[in-house]
């Protein structure tokens, strides 16, 4: 699929998140203000921004760990403004931590079976269901395998360096199954090998149909993955196009670099 | 004889009390200081069905059960919503306000507290003695395969994702609040069984049983056996079941004893004797490796 077509077959169905007018105060602090963008199934969308400018926020929402002030949030074809986190798990969207959350008692294997039990948790049979059985080892290997952590399976999670702990983030949200993965700064603090394994397997993801969101720091590594790119900067939403679009934008280049840079640029 | 059976009575209802201390602390992570007030809600209820309401310990054994889960379930549903040190303050209070409750109203007996227990019958027989511990440790081994059972299931995985990281178990589709709750009220239920134990084996119930010191005493046997291990509540109930009973004439100096123990485990085994990185699982391990160090 070229990435023309792709784009067609993006734009031509219903988005999967939209985000409209969303706001988020914290006490005298407008962390997020007034956001509104589209994301469409398989499709890799970019947040940008500097430190500050409510990236972690706006996923924050998404993912239902916050209520936002104002605005609302669709998600597959619903409104879920205000769901709580294990039930937007449950409606399809996984996520990342941009400091690494694992379960560090845990071994590599059981964090990612915590995520298999995504359909248990709701219904009594999460008393009498094993997570030990074959079936569930076998499937969490699976996911860990294609992340390359299969053989640290049995390694407790708290033992991990940095760069695999980002790799059983991933692991952990796409035992999910999710429609929706959001990345918060998943490349960051990882090797340059690291990043090159990290692109294919968000590729991959993207290319099963999963649409992704993406807060990323490393310019390069935005601008090689998204299709479009929204840049924020002091919580409202400053540009929005392809990584070109938004690289040649002057405000864009003014909020990153200070103002009188885009002379230089 | 008899005392040392008197004596295993005693350790095998708190290592039952401790293992349901154990789902909470351990396996959810929920700090709790007042468990001691459900093993006195067991107790009570136990007593008082059995006193007033003439029925027979296993007619009213599922009643305390119930009693005791959902004075878990009412008690949980506001505590739970607050975290670590504020959860460790609330459950004290609930300590402080449930024994101030047997010991102020009248229908729990009041300072008297409640006596005539009759003795448990099974098979026609009045068990005491070492046929009562063999009950005891019969609902010990019960309360050691529901444990276990737990830590097997969906919902205490859902638990061990919690105890490490709420947000991220969240994330994940774990409800915090339900499986907290879920991981509480099969604690209390367990505080709940041994307290009915408790009940039949004094014939005696008063208030002070199930004081703050008695909560303490709880959880220092979790701390010490381990907490999230499964034998770890029994090995604690044990040692400091003995102990004292060898350092009698230091009687006064008990919780002196809980304490300085509670430091040096907290310095130097944070994990407790069972637990992960235990000097006896390295023993153990070093052992199954044919002494080859990892």
């Amino acid at each position: 699929m070229t990435d023309v077509e792709r784009k067609d077959h993006a734009s031509s169905r219903e988005p999967l998140l939209s985000v409209r007018g969303l706001s988020k105060r914290f006490g005298g602090l407008q962390a997020l203000e007034d956001v509104s963008f589209d994301l469409h199934p398989g499709e890799i969308l970019g947040l940008l921004g500097p430190n500050g400018a409510g990236k972690t926020t706006c996923f924050n929402m998404i993912s239902g760990m916050f209520s936002p002030t104002a605005g609302r949030i669709f998600f597959d074809g619903t409104d879920t403004t205000g769901v709580s986190p294990a039930e937007m798990a449950r409606r399809g969207v996984g996520r990342t931590f941009q400091i690494v959350r694992p379960f560090p008692s845990l071994s590599v294997l059981e964090n990612v079976s915590v995520s298999l039990g995504l359909r248990r948790y709701g219904s009594l049979g999460c008393l009498l269901g094993r997570w030990g059985t074959r079936s569930v080892r076998e499937e969490a290997r699976e996911i860990l395998a294609s992340v390359g952590l299969a053989d640290l399976a049995s390694r407790r999670a708290g033992l991990l360096p940095l760069g695999n702990l980002r790799r059983l983030e991933l692991a952990r949200a796409l035992a999910l199954r999710p429609k929706l993965l959001l990345l918060d700064e998943t490349f960051s603090g990882l090797r340059a090998e690291e990043i090159r394994q990290m692109e294919l397997h968000v590729r991959g993801v993207r290319d099963a149909g999963v649409g992704v969101l993406l807060i990323e720091h490393n310019m390069k590594v935005a601008m090689a993955l998204s299709e479009r790119i929204v840049v924020l900067d002091h919580g409202r939403k400053l540009a929005e196009g392809t990584g070109a679009e938004v690289a040649a934008d002057p405000r864009v280049v003014e909020a990153y670099l200070g103002k009188g840079a885009s002379g230089h640029a | 004889m008899s005392y040392l059976v008197t004596l295993g009575i005693f350790i095998s209802i708190h290592a039952i009390v401790a293992c349901g201390l154990n789902v909470i602390v351990g396996y959810a992570g929920q700090i709790s200081l007042g468990h001691a007030a459900f093993f006195g809600i067991g107790a009570y209820a136990a007593a008082l069905l059995a006193t007033r309401g003439d029925l027979s310990f296993w007619a009213a054994l599922p009643l305390v059960l119930l009693i005791t889960a959902t004075a878990g379930l009412l008690l949980g549903l506001p505590s739970l919503r607050v975290r670590e040190d504020f959860l460790a303050i609330t459950t004290i209070g609930i300590n402080f306000i449930v024994e101030s409750l047997f010991l102020y109203v009248s229908f729990f007996g009041g300072a008297l507290g409640i006596g005539n227990i009759p003795r448990i019958v099974l098979f026609g027989e009045r068990l005491k003695g070492p046929t009562f511990l063999a009950l005891c440790l019969f609902f010990l081994a019960l309360a050691l395969l529901i444990s276990w059972g737990f830590t097997r299931s969906w919902a205490g995985l859902a638990c061990f994702a919690l105890r490490d990281d709420e947000g991220a178990a969240a994330s994940m589709g774990v409800s915090p609040v339900r499986f907290k709750l879920l991981a509480f009220v099969l604690g209390t239920t367990f505080a709940g069984l041994g307290g009915a134990l408790y009940a039949h084996h004094m014939r005696f119930v008063s208030a002070s049983d199930f004081g703050f010191p008695v909560s303490v005493m709880l959880l220092s046997m979790v701390v010490l056996g381990g907490m999230g291990s499964l034998w770890g509540p029994v090995l604690g109930a044990l040692i400091l079941g003995v102990l004292p009973e060898i350092f009698r004439p230091l009687t006064e100096y008990r919780l002196l004893l809980y304490a300085t123990l509670l430091l040096l485990m907290i310095r130097f085994q944070p994990g407790g004797l069972l637990g992960p990185g235990s000097l006896a699982r390295k023993l153990f391990s070093f052992r199954r490796k044919g002494g080859e160090v990892s």
